[in-house]
């Protein structure tokens, strides 16, 4: 619910720091609509250079996994060695794995 | 004072005063993310100020420097428009001064990139990108707050309709605006004109906001003749060099 102060609502904030690769959570941000948030974004987060793409997000449409759920949502199958793949040598050159 | 000199200081003073302004509203705006949007506005026009005030201060050659300009000069001696000097009573105010010299700001840099002034038409250059960017927010702003509550709605028409009369004086030829559009350095101000009706019609339309009807209009700025209102901002300005002549930074 808004109140008479309110400061516009909760978005999530993303970085490219160069052109093909990955977006990065930088933060998050109030705002009332799209346009006042990708500004308040540019205006909080990328006046230093920090990046070349800029994507914000409602965070009330962000699903994340429960705290209490995470215990059997994350653990993984350490004992099952093949789930890992950890046996391949990268070729040289791939820097984002 | 030669021409060229007073159209350097039209330029730096519009921009030093205006930031001086924004920065007077910096831990107040209405919340932390518009608070530091405003900043960084007053940061761009501290930037275009200093650069404009560093080389005007070359031209007299008797060793002045941009804060000279800045701290050392009285309030008959600034340029500046009499709009950007106005104070910010509420964001609604903050919000339409920006927006009426913004989208004067962005039809003059462009113009004046084509300046003979190889300086003026580098700085113009320079702004341009920050100044297109600060007529987008402040665009916005006017539609967000003309299209927004009732009473955002009437605290946005209030402000247009109170500053309005400070924005014939935008368009005035001064002397050095005259001398300097005569020799290609300067910028004719009927052409801007024509271009900022046409964007302010446009977003006040989309706004939803009415133009106002009134033709009365106050001016002075240009010779330095101020409102009431800069000779306070400059006594809050000045005040620390004015009391220890030798502080540095």
């Amino acid at each position: 619910m808004k109140t008479a102060d309110s400061q516009g609502e909760l978005w999530e904030v993303f970085i490219q720091s160069k052109p093909g690769q990955s977006f990065k959570h930088a933060g998050s941000i109030h705002a009332f609509d799209k346009d006042n948030a990708i500004e308040n974004a540019r205006d909080i987060y990328t006046r230093r250079n920090e990046g070349t793409g800029l994507w914000v997000v409602p965070s009330k449409e962000i699903i994340a996994v429960a705290l209490n759920e995470s215990d059997y949502f994350f653990e993984p199958a350490t004992d099952k060695i093949y789930r890992h793949p950890t046996f391949y040598n990268l070729p040289e050159g791939v820097t984002h794995m | 004072m030669n021409t060229t000199l007073k159209y350097y200081l039209q330029i730096a003073d519009n921009a030093l005063i205006l930031s001086h302004r924004l920065a007077e509203n910096t831990s107040k705006g209405p919340f932390l993310e518009e608070d530091l949007a405003g900043a960084n506005v007053a940061l761009d026009l501290i930037g275009l100020a200093e650069a404009v005030y560093t080389e005007a201060a070359k031209m007299e050659n008797q060793g002045q420097t941009a804060d000279d300009l800045v701290y050392r000069r009285e309030e008959k001696e600034f340029l500046n428009c009499l709009l950007s000097e106005q104070p910010n009573r509420d964001f609604a105010h903050l919000v339409t001064r920006q927006f009426l010299l913004d989208a004067f700001n962005y039809s003059y840099f462009i113009a004046l990139t084509e300046s003979k002034d190889p300086f003026l038409s580098a700085i113009a250059f320079k702004s341009l990108k920050e100044v297109t960017y600060h007529l987008r927010r402040s665009s916005e702003w006017m539609i967000r707050l003309g299209t927004g509550t009732e009473e955002s709605k009437h605290r946005i028409q209030i402000a247009i309709n109170t500053l309005w009369k400070f924005t014939p004086e935008l368009f005035e030829e001064s002397d050095a605006d005259k001398a300097m559009l005569a020799n290609g350095c300067g910028v004719n101000l009927s052409d801007i004109q024509q271009q900022w009706d046409q964007k302010v019609n446009e977003i006040l339309f989309l706004g939803h906001l009415d133009i106002p009807k009134n033709k009365f209009s106050v001016r002075g700025g240009k010779e330095g003749i101020h409102t009431e209102h800069l000779g306070h901002l400059l006594a809050e300005m000045q005040f620390l060099p004015g009391k220890y002549p030798d502080a540095v930074w």
